[in-house]
């Protein structure tokens, strides 16, 4: 069979479906490969190279859709591409089921299989051809490099003999594929990176990346990405609230925002309102991956950079991963040659279309003149559903709030306790001479300043402690040597006898806690 | 001495005693805070000695110089794995000494009430202690009277409780739990008696009666600690230490005495903290550890652990260790046993040496003291920045390879996990059975301490490997490469 990609005729597409690496791979399936002319001029590909490779250059993309059985291309066939389309072809590329159900309708109406390659199910077997996840590694990648572009100062802070220049902020808003590229490529670039994501497990991967994980003090159910296939979903009004209530306390100190924020199937969140920007400093940029779905932030122009009253760039674009065409055709096309690998079972250059495997199944939209889209759920569970942990982990924040609470319950304690022992002590007084009470107080400070001095004790040290107290409890010596002068017998008797007791445990405890003092080391 | 010169004298000897016990918060400053502690003793009895009022200095000094001579030799003889029983001993004396000067002051207040009668001149004949008690009005005697009280009773349990826990600890005594019936009801009524007898002394009763709650306190004593079992002891000792502190408290409000009165509180309330945090450490309350031990009413609800104990023999043990490479030990009340510490020491040693993480974790109430096992490892010179608490550690297992039980038993538990009818559930526990591999060093077949039985034992990734903890390292040493 014969694999072809025509050249985009998306406005400013610079992608291709196929490179000549590719190309060869598929050869090696046993595919024969065809490209228009010019397909690869933008992503830098000419078409000797494609030549060289052995495709099959064709001049015009007519020609191309005729002789090909399985177009492979990167947007969405144009109407006009699929009016002049031959029937029965196959397709593969992105689609976007869910926004393009007349596109479905036409492609069904000439008869054609349509893989989606933003259909393929997020499974672990099915990532190499992942290629939403490929161009939004990219797109998290150039939002970093198009925000520096547009920031006039170093993402990194410097000492130079010229004066000191502080390390940018930046944050990202969203932790998906892209936002992790775009914090590594926010960390590695020396900026001070703080990262946020209505999903907390996420927040581990933030960390590993390099950036701080902004923390919410929230407590709704933690939302559970592996139920919705690794997406977020949408956040009660409440999380909201709070969320915004964060990033305006943000937003004066960040210099760069980068918001990757997408719900599947739902306009892009706003999380970045006008008054966060009138906030941020002149000079500073907002970078909005999701403008193509109406932008994260509210001021954001898809597919445009403007600059607002306050001197603060937004920028809209919506085709970061073909401004990276190069890079983004590799990766576009390998995950194409996965996809037909897949297709391809017994490597005879035959494409089968099994409706068995979840994969193939989850990306086809039509096929022998049926819309098969939406997919029916896939057999295996999207993500390996986490194991619930039993405690999941105190973030700075739940740890200051959980010893609020304590503190504030042992605060309480403490007032109750005060209390019923100040009536205590006050009926005590009513009776007691002036003599007795004065000894009281003594004794109940000291009970006070023994358990503040008490609980600084380290734990490895209680044997020691133990040994040291039951050598201070012998001060009772003192209570003997008071009366060993009486004049009664009996007393000189006992009090000597207890004289002889307490020092033996004077001198018995003080060197016992020595003896295990000294031994106490570091290594 | 002037009065004011002793007093001064006994202010500094209270702020160095604070100073010794705020110095434990760390090993380094434990050295000094030592010395904080003898220096303060030091200035107490010497000002005491030099205060007016007191005689007899060729006794005292001779008494003094006895007891120095036998705690030295004792302190010095003693094995720091006998570190329990040895102070559950010397508490033991200071309850004894508080009994003696508690009846003292009983009888120096008879000699007082004798000179009040017999008209002033006898009263300027009185001595020391007596001469205060003269000057004291009738109410004042009666509170005097209560403290008297309280200081003999206090006292009293505090010696024969220390007396049998030393027992018990030092296997004088079948660590058993003696429950006799109506034991609760005993105790009760034996407290019962000497309030009533603490309130008839106050009303005139003469010095018998306080002889008599001496007596009923201390079968009090001996009969609580009797009923507490093997594995609580690191909480009675601690218990009996704040008693100890409590007593001098008590002595010092009788006899007028501030310094016995802040040293006691200090003391006891030491002994109480410690007391809590260890009953915190094994889940359970303060009074169900002080009013009976384990295995009297609960009983395990299951039946014995199913399956089988495997054996190990050194070489194995010594094969995988030397294979893997983060190794925890947990020790236990059976290293202190076997002397065991030193080899214990020679193996993290080489097994460090060897280019290997090797831990220790150390449970709460691991041992027969708080910090029993932290004291032992010291001397063994391990390094105690290796020597982890449970918290810090319990989470490492799952990534361990290999873990060595050396002599401990409850601490390792699964059962206070999973079992709800067993005694000991709700325990925080070193989770060792998350681990790869783990090895059980143990005499015998037995059940601990406590006498609860084990299904770590009979996990698949258990291996038990019996005979003297000290034997069986000294078996692995040569093996390790």
């Amino acid at each position: 069979m014969k694999i072809g990609a025509p050249k985009e005729t998306f406005e400013g597409e610079a992608r291709v479906a196929m490179t000549p690496d590719s190309a060869q791979r598929l050869q090696k399936l046993g595919y024969e490969c065809l490209v228009e002319s010019g397909a690869g001029a933008l992503a830098s590909i000419s078409d000797e190279a494609y030549a060289d490779a052995g495709v099959t250059v064709l001049p015009n993309a007519a020609e191309l859709w005729s002789q090909s059985d399985i177009i492979a291309k990167v947007r969405e066939p144009s109407t006009d591409e699929i009016a002049n389309a031959p029937e029965g072809k196959t397709l593969i590329s992105f689609v976007w089921p869910a926004a393009n159900e007349e596109m479905l309708a036409s492609l069904n109406g000439k008869n054609m299989s349509v893989l989606a390659m933003d259909m393929v199910p997020r499974i672990s077997r099915a990532q190499k051809m992942d290629a939403l996840s490929s161009m939004a590694n990219i797109a998290g990648y150039r939002a970093v490099i198009e925000a520096g572009n547009n920031f006039g100062r170093f993402f990194t802070g410097q000492v130079t003999a010229a004066g000191k220049v502080p390390p940018a902020k930046v944050l990202v808003v969203g932790a998906g594929v892209a936002g992790l590229a775009a914090i590594g490529t926010s960390t590695s670039l020396g900026a001070i990176t703080l990262a946020f994501d209505v999903r907390p497990e996420v927040a581990e991967q933030i960390e590993s990346m390099g950036a701080e994980f902004v923390f919410l003090e929230f407590d709704e159910p933690a939302q559970d990405g592996a139920a919705t296939g690794g997406y977020a979903a949408p956040s009660s009004p409440e999380f909201r609230e709070k969320q915004l209530a964060k990033f305006r306390e943000l937003a004066p100190e960040i210099d760069i925002v980068i918001t990757t924020a997408l719900i599947p199937n739902r306009p892009a969140p706003v999380l970045w309102t006008a008054d966060m920007v009138e906030l941020m400093k002149p000079g500073s940029v907002i970078v909005d991956l999701a403008a193509e779905r109406g932008g994260n932030c509210e001021l954001t122009q898809k597919d445009e950079k403007i600059v607002s009253p306050n001197g603060v760039t937004i920028v809209g674009y919506t085709d970061f991963p073909s401004r990276m065409a190069t890079q983004s055709s590799t990766l576009y096309s390998t995950n194409i040659r996965h996809m037909v690998d897949d297709l391809t079972p017994e490597n005879d250059g035959n494409a089968v279309i099994d409706m068995e495997d979840d994969v193939i199944r989850g990306a086809l939209v039509c096929h022998q003149g049926e819309v098969t889209w939406p997919p029916p759920p896939p057999k295996v569970q999207a993500i390996a559903a986490q194991p619930k942990k039993t405690a999941p982990e105190e973030t700075a924040a739940e740890k200051s709030a959980r010893e609020q609470a304590e503190l504030k319950k042992s605060l309480d304690q403490t007032a109750w306790m005060l209390g019923i022992g100040g009536a205590l002590l006050l009926l005590v007084g009513t009776v007691a001479p002036a003599s007795f009470m004065q000894h009281f107080i003594v004794f109940v400070l000291s009970v006070f300043v023994g358990f503040y001095v008490i609980w600084g004790v380290a734990h490895s040290l209680h044997t020691p402690l133990m040994a040291i107290t039951n050598a201070i409890s012998s001060i009772i010596i003192v209570g003997a040597l008071l009366q060993v002068g009486s004049s009664s017998g009996i007393v000189v008797v006992l009090a000597a006898l207890s004289i002889l007791m307490a020092s033996v445990n004077i001198f018995g405890g003080f060197l016992v806690t020595r003896r295990m003092l000294a031994m106490f080391e570091r290594s | 001495m002037s009065i004011g010169l002793v007093t001064a004298a006994y202010v500094v000897a209270a702020i160095l005693f604070i100073l010794a016990l705020g110095g434990l918060s760390n090993q380094e400053k434990a050295k000094r805070a030592i010395w904080y502690g003898i220096i303060g003793m030091a200035l107490a009895v010497f000002a005491t000695i030099g205060a007016p009022g007191v005689s007899a200095h060729w006794l005292l000094l001779l008494m003094i110089a006895i007891g120095g001579v036998g705690g030295y030799i004792v302190a010095n003889k003693v094995q720091m794995t006998q570190m329990p029983e040895l102070v559950a001993g010397f508490h033991s004396l200071v309850g004894l000494a508080a009994v003696f000067i508690g009846i003292n002051a009983d009888l120096e207040m008879s000699a007082a009430m004798a000179a009040t009668e017999a008209g002033p001149d006898a009263v300027k004949e009185l001595a020391g202690f007596a001469a205060t008690i003269a000057k004291k009005s009738a109410i004042e005697l009666s509170i005097l009277k209560v403290e008297l009280a309280l200081g003999i009773l206090i006292g009293a349990i505090t010696f024969t409780g220390s007396i049998v826990a030393y027992g018990k600890l030092a296997g004088k005594i079948s660590s058993a739990v003696l429950t006799l019936p109506f034991r609760h009801q005993i105790n009760l009524g034996a407290f019962a008696l000497c309030v009533v007898l603490t309130i008839m002394y106050v009303n005139g009763a003469g010095l018998w009666t306080m002889l008599a709650v001496a007596i009923i306190a201390g079968a009090i004593g001996w009969h609580l600690i009797m009923a507490i079992g093997g594995a609580d002891m690191p909480v009675v000792v601690s218990m009996l230490n704040s008693y100890s502190g409590w007593a001098a408290s008590a002595i010092g409000f009788t006899l007028g005495n501030d310094l016995l009165i802040v040293t006691g509180a200090l003391v006891g309330s030491s002994g109480a903290i410690l007391s809590y945090i260890m009953c915190k450490g094994m889940n359970r309350s303060f009074v169900s550890v002080i009013l009976g031990g384990w295995g009297g009413e609960q009983q395990a609800s299951a039946d014995g652990p199913q399956g089988e104990m495997i054996e190990a023999s050194a070489d194995a043990v010594a094969s995988t260790l030397n294979d893997a490479d983060s190794v925890v030990i947990v020790p236990g009340y059976g290293m202190a046993v076997a002397q065991a510490q030193g080899s214990v020491s020679e193996l993290t040693r080489k097994l460090r040496a060897a280019g290997k993480s090797v831990r220790f974790a150390i449970h709460p109430v691991a041992g027969r003291l708080p910090g029993h096992m932290n004291v032992l490892l010291a001397e063994a010179k391990v390094p105690y920045d290796i020597v982890l608490e449970m918290e810090e550690i319990n989470e490492d297992f799952p990534e361990t390879d290999a873990v060595i039980v050396i002599g401990a038993n409850d601490i390792v538990n699964p059962s206070a996990q999973d079992d709800p009818g067993s005694p000991i559930a709700g325990m925080p526990v070193l989770e060792v059975w998350k681990s790869a591999q783990v090895f059980v060093c143990k005499r015998g077949r037995g059940t601990g301490y406590s006498g609860i039985e084990n299904p770590l034992f009979f996990k698949e990734n258990t291996r038990m490997f019996y005979g003297d903890a000290k034997a069986s390292m000294d078996a692995l040493l040569p093996q390790i490469s």
